[in-house]
């Protein structure tokens, strides 16, 4: 199995994913997660007069701005250098204009729901779940139950 | 300095995600149609690693390698959870990517996630401007 080219199997990268948790935790003392970095993004491009309703503490969620970016750049590290064809991770219909507006509608879900539910997949799926929080398991079950409902509806029309 | 060593933890982030193909929408599809397990793999063996490493991180009573207690804090459960939750898993099979996939179909050259980007803040935004009044 060629690691550098082909993707990776989950028991692979299941099991590495599920080593951050500890990792941070000892290295950086954060708790994985990446959602509040919206907020971050959101407040630095909004006035000083507006940066008071994220409520946001700069102490736990500070540092995942830099982490997004890491994600950003290890992903380019990637699409550049450790895949042998060129990534495709959206499908046709999503480079048009109708396709960038779904994805407009769909991202203000993504961003309303995780901020509203406290948390994303990382944050509630994988950190939560692995430090045994009930509030993350129904927060969970509750992103399959929406992604579920969609995927349902999407195909009966 | 910790910001350079968030940025490598995000970087390394970045390259499982996106090796693991998690980031894409077409796995995320696969998932929800119950068309492959990669996803459920994924995420479970992930899940069963966590739980057995912070078993042993809590028996052991490890601190950080600044010699602080560790931080987790609980998330405690409100409303928004169940609905806001379900609202993402929306958002999340429509564009096929939940928030840290969001940085990396953007790092790996898929342009139109700019727009999930921007919708995901949008939507950030009017969250916290209407939070008073919805249910918690």
């Amino acid at each position: 199995m060629d690691l550098l080219n082909s993707p990776w199997p989950w028991y692979v990268a299941g099991p590495l994913i599920g080593l951050f948790v500890p990792v941070l935790l000892i290295v950086v003392n954060k708790m994985l997660g990446i959602s509040s970095a919206f907020d971050h993004l959101c407040m630095m491009a909004l006035p000083t007069a507006k940066k008071a309703i994220f409520a946001f503490k700069d102490e736990e969620n500070g540092w995942k701005l830099a982490f997004s970016v890491g994600i950003a750049l290890g992903a380019f590290i990637v699409a550049q250098f450790m895949s042998s064809a060129p990534l495709r991770f959206l499908p046709e219909q999503y480079h048009t204009t109708e396709g960038y507006v779904k994805l407009f509608l769909g991202g203000m879900l993504v961003g309303f729901g995780t901020r509203y539910a406290n948390g994303c997949t990382s944050g509630h799926s994988i950190f939560g779940l692995s430090i045994l929080q009930s509030s993350s398991l129904k927060a969970t079950l509750a992103f399959f139950a929406g992604g579920l409902l969609y995927t349902g509806i999407a195909f009966l029309f | 300095m910790n910001k350079v060593l968030y940025l490598l933890f995000g970087v390394a982030f970045g390259i499982v995600l996106t090796k693991a193909e998690v980031v894409s929408w077409f796995r995320i599809q696969d998932m929800f149609q119950f068309k492959e397990l990669h996803m459920y793999l994924i995420i479970g063996s992930a899940v069963a690693v966590g739980i057995v490493s912070m078993q042993i991180v809590r028996r052991l009573k490890l601190k950080s390698l600044s010699g602080e207690e560790l931080k987790f804090q609980g998330k405690p459960f409100h409303k928004g959870f169940i609905i806001g939750g379900m609202m993402f898993g929306f958002g999340w099979a429509i564009t096929g990517a939940c928030p840290g996939p969001i940085f990396a179909q953007i790092g790996a050259g898929e342009m139109p996630a700019f727009f999930t980007l921007a919708g995901a803040l949008s939507g950030a935004f009017l969250y916290h401007s209407v939070k008073g009044k919805l249910p918690q």
